[in-house]
């Protein structure tokens, strides 16, 4: 009898066992629930931007997009200066700042002595952790005046037959908003091309110094090459915090419907820094909705932005996984 | 040898020359980017400390903003200082947890699918502008209930959500996977395995990862304009109505045209920057000494 006892007790063995396997089921349960969560959420977003934007899209339609207009007091709403001041500003910013973010990673990956790598790219890091609130308080009160004072008219008096550097008036221009903008994009792009610039095989570098060329040519024709593609994507990524920035360059644009103005010494506005100055003061049913719709478009933008990022990234990826084989 | 021969021979050093010229200046060019860059944030971190520290004293810290304030009366932003100790511990308490759950399902858990699925989700909600998010919760919280310090830490909370589990899905893959073989080679249950054993392998990482993301939202400005800042000027620690915060009083300061209300800003941002600075530099300093330690553990 004993001995069946302790068969019995060995073959609940099994049973324990399954209790082990509920505590595994529980917590893959509650994992997976979050991980859903964070799926549910991402839908979430696009679901409230789309209801709330409603009222605006069935009025206006897609010639929201197109027709250059904010009134409130008659709901005429329509997006299309802000969405030219916010293809100015983020190009001109990406344009600035890319050779900057580019010549940044060169210095850090070729040039710069070991004890000066480190520091540099924390430094260059802790840039990216100031807030945007910060910097948009020193370009309104340190930069804008600067660049109103000397910056400008120097543009302006070298460069005044281009229609872009036109009359300076005011600290509070699309202009500074493109500095700004240059300055909060340039940690992301360097520091992903830095590491694009890191995975380039040393091998390739140095059959390409032994062929006697100098540093600068081994850099156009073996590290460019090699991480084109992943510079387009830091690019785009750059491209894509240019244009959802709200705060900094609600701060120094000056926020003034300009319609098309090419002048950059003029103030202007932004889809996101629209949003942002309009906290307060949208009160009908018309405008937050039309709030709701520039929303949406920078929800879309952004998506398109990083999924496309996403794409290059994988694609180079899974390149230099090939190379390195 | 004739001129000829000479002109021919001269001719590849000249070249050579141009070459070596073109590239001591391209070279000069990225020292040039460096230097720039460094500028650039001594430039911003010292106008701050400048004007900040001038105006920086106690009563910033303990008394709350006098609207209408004629003469010399101590103004502070003590309001919004406890504003955002709420909504940015509400934010945390509410992230931290979701994320790491989220980042354990993701390694521990999903099929390779799923983590990709998962793993572009969290891209994708990383480079939702900030603005958008604050619009968002609007929408879900704030329509019909009103602003409340809750909505706003929810929004931060999306913000952070991203950063802690892509966080914490890097440390835990840096957990050497004999860890959690010898553990469920023990017989040891799959979820105990996972909250006994790589969980607190990885607690350095994660812990790492909260810090730069609370550092990284302790500064947003845009989620809170549309959930938490049409607020008094008395301090509350109730997160159940609209609370100020110290990005969004910087904001509001700095579109006034009162230079006393700058001054307040640029020392409300010296504060804000120095913890942000400290918290980044601090996690920085944990992330290498932690990395060294797991990377002492697979050798």
């Amino acid at each position: 009898m004993s001995t069946h006892d302790a068969t019995a007790n060995t073959a609940r063995r099994p049973f324990s066992g399954r209790r082990v396997r509920l505590g595994d089921l529980l917590l893959q349960a509650v994992a997976g629930l979050a991980a859903l969560g964070a799926v549910v959420l991402l839908g979430l977003v696009a679901y409230k931007l789309v209801e709330g934007s409603r009222l605006s899209v069935s009025t206006f339609g897609f010639g929201f997009l197109t027709r250059s207009v904010w009134d409130p007091v008659h709901n005429h709403f329509g997006a299309a200066s802000f969405l030219f001041g916010t293809a100015v500003t983020s190009v001109g910013a990406l344009l600035l700042a890319t050779p900057l973010a580019l010549g940044i990673a060169l210095f850090l990956t070729e040039l710069a002595p070991r004890w000066i790598r480190g520091p540099v790219t924390a430094l260059v890091e802790t840039l990216a952790a100031i807030p945007s609130v910060v910097i948009g308080l020193w370009g309104i009160i340190v930069l804008g005046p600067v660049l109103r004072d000397h910056v400008m008219p120097a543009l302006h008096s070298a460069l005044g037959f281009i229609p872009l550097f036109g009359r300076p008036t005011t600290g509070s221009s699309i202009f500074t908003a493109i500095i700004v903008l240059t300055i909060m994009i340039l940690p992301i792009v360097s520091s992903v091309s830095r590491e694009l610039f890191l995975g380039v095989p040393s091998e390739l570098k140095e059959a390409a110094l032994g062929l006697g060329t100098t540093r600068w040519e081994m850099v156009r024709g073996v590290v460019f090459p090699y991480a084109r593609g992943g510079v387009a994507a830091a690019m785009i990524l750059g491209l894509g915090r240019a244009v959802g920035e709200a705060i900094a360059v609600a701060q120094v644009i000056g926020a003034f419907d300009n319609g098309f103005g090419w002048n950059l010494f003029n103030p202007g506005d932004t889809l996101a820094a629209k949003i942002a100055l309009d906290y307060q003061g949208a009160t009908t049913n018309f405008e937050v909705s039309s709030l709701f719709y520039l929303a949406l478009i920078l929800l879309v933008f952004s998506l398109v932005v990083n999924i496309l990022a996403q794409v290059i990234v994988r694609r180079v990826a899974r390149r230099q996984g090939l190379a390195a084989r | 040898m004739s001129a000829a021969d000479l002109s021919a021979l001269r001719r590849p050093n000249d070249r050579l020359r141009r070459r070596r010229i073109v590239n001591r200046g391209m070279e000069l060019l990225a020292w040039l980017a460096g230097a720039v860059a460094v500028a650039i944030l001594a430039i911003v971190v010292w106008s701050v400390a400048k004007r900040g520290a001038s105006e920086l004293n106690f009563d910033l810290l303990t008394k709350a903003p006098v609207p209408f304030a004629i003469g010399n009366v101590k103004q502070g932003l003590a309001n919004a200082f406890a504003g955002s100790l709420v909504i940015v511990g509400l934010a945390t308490a509410m992230a931290l947890p979701v994320g790491i759950l989220v980042a354990s399902y993701v390694n521990e858990f999903a099929p390779r699918p799923i983590r990709t699925g998962v793993g572009l989700t969290l891209d994708v909600l990383n480079g939702i502008p900030a603005i958008v998010v604050g619009i968002f919760v609007f929408g879900l919280l704030v329509v019909g209930h009103g602003q409340s310090g809750l909505a706003g830490s929810f929004s931060l909370a999306v913000l952070m959500l991203p950063l802690v589990a892509r966080a914490t899905i890097e440390v835990l893959a840096l957990v050497p996977s004999s860890l959690r073989e010898a553990s469920l080679g023990l017989g040891v249950p799959r979820w105990r395995t996972t909250l006994g054993i790589v969980l607190p392998q990885a607690i350095g990482g994660i812990l790492t990862g909260a810090v730069l993301a609370v550092a990284r939202v302790a500064g947003e400005t845009a989620p809170l304009l549309f959930t938490s800042s049409l607020v008094g000027n008395s301090i509350s620690w109730s997160p159940s109505h609209a609370l100020q915060s110290v990005p969004v009083a910087i904001f509001e300061l700095s579109e006034s045209p009162d230079p006393a209300d700058h001054a307040r800003a640029w020392a409300a941002a010296l504060v804000l920057l120095v913890f942000i600075l400290v918290a980044s530099l601090s996690a920085r300093w944990l992330a290498t000494r932690n990395r060294r330690k797991l990377g002492r553990a697979v050798r």
